[in-house]
């Protein structure tokens, strides 16, 4: 999103317009008719089906699959671990991004690409380490049991997995931001007598909120929808550890697939609120650049 | 070379740094990441490492080695090898159209690109076993050639090309908008085709690009779980990815066998973050996008 670049349609048009950069309409043609089915194909279709499905048996299905108890335990566990896991991640997040982006250290950029490392571990992976570690094989297991503490097969494992997977969000979104607006502004509030949180408030979030609220997004939406990592340290055990993926899956596996999709349709949505967020703030944050030009 | 020795010699020692630091903060951000990064993400990873470490190295080698495991790993890999091709060449085709021509819903498209970061896994995959299922829309159309993708390897392939579409657009859309306009007019007016123009001075400036997305696509897929295990059939040696292995390894309670395989998934993670850190670094040289 660099400033003085054009973007969207303005862009195109002039690729479009110069005979230097354009295609024969033929190329072009050929190129967007296997790009877009490509598209509808592997992306539009899959949505689709989801809420097709969903809907095969009627509203009446649908709504039943929502409200039974067990649908409602999972919502609720599932927003639970996203209200205790995304704040986390988001208060380190910004403190990660102030250490990183406002100072020079050695091993800045190992500790940058060690905040990445959950993205590229299996999720399987991210839930079996939790079960080394406090399930009763594990190395604190016998401890826990002693002191009756349970942790895996219990909500406490679902939310440690769900923010392992989630710990990148918010850092790596504000690190590049952050290290692109310089210290400048912060140095001379400081300068002005500023204490540190007070430049934090005032200077660094309101030139950081979109880019903030774009890693919060994406971090939630990972946070409701994990499955393989949740998957691992939840037990199953319906109605108690159970979160929306995981109630999709055993209803589906029940061949229950009109309540499977019902469930799932959800998490649909709120994967499209997510994505009409994320684009809102990306125009938004375009539009910023702009008027700063 | 000893004058430049001289000139570093006499040069006043540089200031220690923390007297150039205005910003308060420092100590207690970094100490705060560090304590956190330990806690949830690197102590938990080493406890693979130590647990799959306490195995005697011949049994280690029996458990990754075993053939039902040895053809997890030609499944995984194989398809993701060839989901991240796949997602390449037809995700420069998408990126392509999305930064050089106007169409209808273009806004729409570039949207939903990212629908694989927001849709859970699990969604998509119930979704996708919808679809390719032989009374499914493709599974249907697809059915009397013969041809059946649920519950096959090809199954495996469907899901990973899904969850890696965005990687490869993500990654091309921003260089492909900062490539210079000039190159291209510089190369046609010195007489050479389109064609001539895209394969000797587009795609070599899109290379590292195109790489980075290939290898970032090709990670995810990997160790992809959710997407995958309700369209493969899970059929032993047939259709079981690795990372269902170390599930299977864990319901049977065998804790020491899922994590050898585990750590085997894991250094080849490391393996690949590296690779993924140089074309990056590749890339922005090439670009000359300073980072």
């Amino acid at each position: 999103m660099s400033a003085g670049v054009l973007h969207g349609r303005a862009l195109a048009r002039r690729f479009e317009a110069n005979p230097a950069t354009r295609e024969p309409i033929w190329m072009k043609r050929l190129i967007l008719m296997i790009a877009l089915t490509f598209f509808v194909l592997f992306l539009v279709l899959p949505l689709v089906a989801v809420f097709s499905e969903a809907l095969r048996k009627g509203w009446l299905v649908y709504l039943a699959a929502l409200v039974e108890p067990d649908a409602l335990a999972s919502i609720r566990l599932t927003v639970l671990v996203a209200v205790i896991a995304v704040p986390l991640n988001l208060v380190f997040g910004v403190i990660a991004a102030w250490a990183i982006a406002k100072f020079d250290f050695r091993g800045k950029r190992l500790l940058t690409t060690l905040i990445d490392l959950p993205f590229s571990v299996s999720p399987v992976v991210a839930g079996l380490i939790f079960l080394l570690l406090f399930g009763a094989q594990g190395w604190f297991g016998t401890w826990l049991f002693e002191h009756d503490i349970k942790i895996v097969f219990a909500v406490p494992g679902i939310v440690l997995a769900t923010v392992f997977v989630t710990f990148p969000f918010v850092a790596r979104e504000l690190i590049p931001l952050m290290e692109a607006q310089g210290r400048d502004e912060e140095e001379a509030a400081t300068v002005l007598g500023a204490s540190g949180f007070q430049t934090f408030r005032r200077v660094t979030l309101p030139s950081i909120q979109w880019g903030l609220l774009y890693g919060v997004i994406l971090c939630n939406a990972r946070a409701m929808g994990e499955f393989g990592a949740v998957s691992v340290v939840s037990g199953h055990i319906r109605g108690a550890t159970n979160t929306m993926p995981l109630h999709v899956e055993i209803l589906y596996n029940e061949y229950n697939f009109a309540a499977a999709f019902a469930v799932a349709s959800l998490l649909a949505m709120l994967a499209l609120v997510t994505l009409a967020l994320k684009t809102f703030i990306e125009w938004r944050a375009g539009r910023v650049v702009t008027v700063d030009d | 070379m000893t004058a430049a020795t001289v000139a570093t010699l006499t040069s006043p020692p540089s200031l220690p740094r923390i007297a150039r630091r205005v910003l308060p903060g420092f100590g207690l951000t970094l100490g705060l990441t560090l304590v956190y990064l330990s806690l949830v993400v690197l102590i938990p990873l080493s406890a693979v490492f130590i647990k799959a470490g306490s195995l005697p190295w011949g049994e280690l080698w029996n458990i990754v080695s075993a053939p039902r495991v040895v053809a997890s790993y030609q499944l995984t890999f194989g398809a993701s090898l060839l989901a991240a091709a796949i997602n390449t060449v037809f995700g420069f085709m998408l990126a392509w159209s999305l930064v050089r021509y106007n169409f209808p819903g273009k806004r729409l498209v570039d949207a939903l690109v990212d629908l694989p970061f927001a849709l859970p896994t699990a969604v998509a995959g119930i979704a996708l076993a919808a679809l390719y299922s032989s009374n499914g829309w493709i599974g249907s159309l697809l059915a009397p050639l013969g041809l059946k993708v649920a519950f096959t390897p090809l199954g495996v392939l469907v899901a990973l090309v899904f969850i890696g579409v965005p990687f490869v657009v993500r990654t091309v859309q921003p260089v492909l908008e900062e490539l210079e306009v000039e190159l291209e007019e510089a190369a046609a007016s010195l007489g050479a085709q389109r064609g001539q123009v895209f394969l000797r001075v587009l795609l070599p400036l899109l290379l590292p690009a195109l790489m980075t997305g290939f290898a970032l696509a090709f990670a995810r897929a990997v160790g992809e779980y959710g997407s995958v295990i309700f369209i493969a059939g899970n059929i032993p040696m047939v259709s079981e990815i690795t990372p269902l292995i170390i599930i299977t390894k864990l319901e049977q309670y065998d804790f020491q066998g899922a994590t050898a395989v585990a750590g085997v998934m894991l250094i080849f993670s490391f393996a690949m973050l590296l690779v993924i850190n140089l074309l990056q670094a590749w890339s922005a040289k090439r670009t000359g996008r300073g980072r």
